[in-house]
């Protein structure tokens, strides 16, 4: 088991820490030392509980984002257009928030937070739906959502939904009520709580209900699944609902939990953050979550490592790209790992002879 | 005239995991026909591939024309004289067949085709072989049996001394098969050798000189047609006496399950692959259903188990209409599916056994529960289905991926017979297994028979439709020729029906 699940992180793992080799070589290029510049990083995400917390702050939307296109993932499916989802989520969820006064939390707040995974929703399923019904490749549809939800997004806050008070000139909502506001547990936010929860809660639908089986068998073997009766067009609809819906709550949480209101230009390149998530943790919902708090301890810690070690913020974008190319190119990780093993069971056989 | 012309010499070649060529040295003289016999994964491809260069040997030698030769591709072999007919054709659909026969040769003048001077050259190599064939056919527009053809002038006109032929026999009807084992033989006749590879005893008992018997990648025994017969030969490829007919009661037909009538479908292109069939399955019967592949079983097949909508007509299965019933309402009337690919609709591949076992019945009680599904008695069920149908795996944990293919057909069949079954619909339930895997599912669909289920056996081996079927329609060009009834029935009778002849 405990054998298995290394070889299941082993080659993220392994493309961590090749992107972190190579960013301390770039470090180096800049005449800064990378052991201040790592550990300027390391104490600006974890170092107190006010680092922590941005720490966690950064993960929430990342852990969402991520679960979007690891569940797609599962039907076979690429979702690009977290971005759009998350916009339109974090909309949504400022409309109600800041728009209707008077409810008590416990209704408001959940009220916020099932607009924006709504709006979501709906912006996912248009992609699925036109894929089952018209074979739309989805990547196409959810890119060229992307914009239609940035425009409206956009609109929106500039528009009807405009906060007016004072002598704002900015395009955004008003603040949310405080009956919408996600609450924060000492270091810890309450939204960061919703996606532990909603992470678990995607395994356990994935693998252990008949729904997730049948989106694993349509992710496998499309002509199996059919053979087997389920209705695949329906699979593919819904999983880029489901898709949608939990990009949309990452958009919900940023607003309500983080900014406290819409902001157009504020939520933007966090969706595309997603696919490097999901890639990293190779599209198990579980493994978004250590791939989430690296992601956001990285960019917790940025602005510190800069302040210490003098580096560019933007190394941190660099590395990220890195430890993307390696898991998406498994095979030079593989070489090199390969070689390593390789060299390793030479050693234990060495070592059985001169027992013997 | 070299001694000998082809030969392989203690060849070995490892694979991860796989010995598939063990030690093996096989050789062809001038003149002869070498027929190499085995079961799927027995070293035939591996060591076919090797002598054509495909993969180089890890130790053990190539011998082309008495001399010791390290090939370094295909190439390599062609320019030595060794051509190859794979099992599926390398034609270019819409070009000539001249064109077809001289691409990566073709004679030239000012840099530009010659195609008179290659017309010309294959009308002369086709008569000198007795290979007739319209050079300026589309090769698009030629029956198989002639596009087969055509593979094989393209090898002669690469001045082969030794055909290499994969399963030549797979794609064609009995009277097809019989005219080109009668054509090889006369090819011989000029000095040429052909290396034939099949899993039919019929065929290697028919044409070989000699034969070389593999299994697990070792050199089993080397006989002559004059030395053994189809039960020797089994019992060399399996390694223990099998029973090649299956024993069987007559049938005892009662109701009508399946009623299918003025049945049209398409094919993925469009075109009308089934053409207005009607016929009847009843219960505790086998209707078999003859034809080369390609005449409309696919689609009878799929439309039949809702996984292709019809355009016209009706089915019916136990009086109540289904013609237009997902996948779902007709497997829930208590219809099996042994489906043709096994690959493609039977089995997912990444999937543990057990959740396999469980592929089209995970949603019903006892596997799921409001939603969820349930292990453990998924589990169980998947060790029931590898204990009854003896599926040979370390465990119900592995993936589907690392079973051989008998192995995976035999945990499809357990799978569709876990329940009681009215209807039986079994495409090609034996396509490309070793035959010990054959023999145990032809007992076991004749078992479903007399458990009183209805049977449509869809099969392009004409040898398992005649041993199991108690009736057998025969489809060609999407239409029914002719329903016999087996004991009516022979090979000489089926195959013209299968070439669309009726007397």
């Amino acid at each position: 088991m405990s054998r298995s699940l290394l070889r299941t992180v082993a080659t993220p793992l392994a493309a961590v820490v090749f992107g972190l080799l190579i960013g301390a070589v770039l470090i180096l290029s800049q005449n800064a030392s990378p052991i201040t510049a790592y550990s300027a990083l390391v104490v600006g995400g974890l170092g107190d509980a006010d680092s922590l917390l941005r720490t966690l702050q950064k993960a929430t939307p990342l852990i969402f984002g991520g679960l979007a296109v690891a569940f797609a993932f599962k039907a076979g499916m690429f979702n690009i257009g977290g971005q759009g989802q998350l916009l339109v989520g974090a909309v949504f969820a400022a409309g109600v928030g800041f728009g209707v006064d008077g409810l008590p939390m416990v209704v408001h707040l959940p009220a916020a937070l099932v607009a924006g995974a709504l709006a979501g929703a709906v912006w996912g399923g248009i992609a699925g739906a036109l894929k089952a019904t018209t074979g739309a490749h989805e990547v196409i549809v959810t890119i060229m959502l992307n914009f239609v939800a940035g425009n409206l997004t956009d609109w929106l806050s500039a528009n009807p939904w405009k906060d007016n008070s004072g002598n704002n000139i900015v395009a955004r909502t008003p603040l949310v009520e405080d009956s919408a506001t996600i609450p924060t547990l000492g270091a810890v936010p309450v939204g960061f709580v919703l996606a532990l929860v909603v992470a678990a809660a995607c395994w356990f639908v994935l693998e252990r209900t008949t729904y997730g089986f049948e989106v694993r068998s349509v992710g496998h073997n499309r002509n199996a699944a059919q053979y087997s009766g389920i209705k695949v067009g329906w699979i593919m609809a819904s999983t880029m609902a489901v898709a949608g819906m939990l990009a949309g709550l990452g958009g919900a949480v940023e607003s309500l939990g983080v900014d406290g209101r819409f902001e157009a230009g504020v939520n933007v390149g966090l969706g595309f953050e997603g696919i490097t998530i999901a890639l990293l943790a190779r599209a198990n919902p579980l493994g978004v979550i250590p791939a989430a708090l690296l992601v956001g301890l990285m960019e917790a810690g940025a602005s510190r490592m800069q302040f210490k070690a003098g580096v560019a913020p933007e190394l941190i974008d660099v590395i990220q790209a890195l430890i993307l190319f390696f898991v998406a190119a498994p095979i030079i990780i593989r070489w090199v790992l390969r070689m390593r093993a390789d060299n390793s069971e030479q050693l234990q056989l060495g070592a059985g002879w001169g027992r013997s | 005239m070299p001694e000998i012309l082809l030969a392989a010499r203690n060849v070995t070649k490892q694979f991860p995991g796989v010995l598939a060529n063990d030690k093996i040295s096989a050789q062809l003289r001038p003149g002869r026909i070498l027929a190499l016999l085995g079961e799927n994964g027995a070293g035939k491809s591996t060591l076919v591939n090797i002598l054509f260069g495909m993969y180089r040997p890890d130790s053990g030698e190539v011998i082309i024309k008495d001399e010791v030769v390290d090939l370094h591709g295909p190439d390599d072999a062609i320019s030595r004289g060794i051509g190859m007919v794979h099992q599926h054709f390398q034609l270019v659909p819409p070009m000539r067949v001249v064109e077809n026969i001289v691409l990566g040769a073709e004679p030239s003048k000012r840099g530009l085709v010659d195609l008179a001077e290659a017309r010309k050259r294959v009308v002369e190599l086709s008569q000198r072989y007795g290979l007739e064939i319209d050079p300026d056919a589309l090769v698009e527009d030629l029956p198989v049996g002639m596009q087969q053809r055509v593979e094989i002038l393209k090898a002669l006109y690469r001045e082969a001394d030794v055909l290499i032929l994969d399963e030549p026999t797979g794609v064609l009807t009995p009277q097809e098969a019989d005219h080109l084992l009668s054509v090889l033989r006369d090819l011989t006749e000029t000095g040429l050798g052909i290396v034939f590879i099949t899993h039919k005893l019929r065929e290697v008992l028919a044409i070989a000189d000699d034969i070389v018997v593999l299994r697990n990648g070792r050199v089993i025994g080397e006989t002559t047609p004059a030395d053994t017969n189809e039960n020797g030969l089994a019992e060399m490829m399996v390694g223990r006496s099998v029973v090649l007919r299956v024993e069987k009661s007559a049938a005892e037909p009662t109701d009508v399950v399946l009623a299918v009538d003025e049945l049209e479908v398409n094919d993925d292109r469009g075109q009308l692959a089934v053409d207005g069939l009607s016929f009847e399955v009843r219960a505790g019967e086998i209707l078999g259903i003859a034809g080369v592949e390609g005449n409309g079983q696919r689609e009878l097949v799929e439309a039949v188990t809702g996984l292709r909508q019809p355009l016209s007509g009706t089915m019916r299965i136990n009086g109540e209409e289904v013609t237009n019933g997902s996948a779902r309402d007709i497997s829930k009337r208590g219809v099996a599916h042994i489906p043709e690919d096994r690959e493609k609709h039977g089995v997912i591949a990444v999937y543990s056994l057990a959740e396999n076992s469980v592929l089209n019945r995970y949603h019903r009680s006892p596997f799921s529960f409001r939603g969820i599904l349930r292990r453990d008695v998924i589990d169980r069920h998947a060790e029931d289905v590898v204990e009854e149908f003896d599926v040979r795996t370390p465990s119900i944990a592995v993936t589907a991926s690392s079973l051989s293919g008998g192995n995976k057909q035999k945990l499809i069949v357990g799978r569709e017979f876990s329940d009681d079954i009215e209807l039986l619909i079994a495409a090609q339930p034996t396509r490309g297994i070793d035959i010990g895997a054959i023999e145990f599912i032809h007992r076991r669909i004749l078992e479903q028979r007399d458990k009183g289920a209805a049977v449509l056996l869809v099969s392009a081996e004409l040898d398992e439709i005649l041993g199991l079927s108690d009736r057998i329609a025969v489809l060609y060009d999407g239409k029914l020729m002719d329903v016999l009834d087996a004991q009516d029935a022979d090979r000489e009778r089926v195959g013209l029906l299968m070439a669309g002849i009726t007397q």
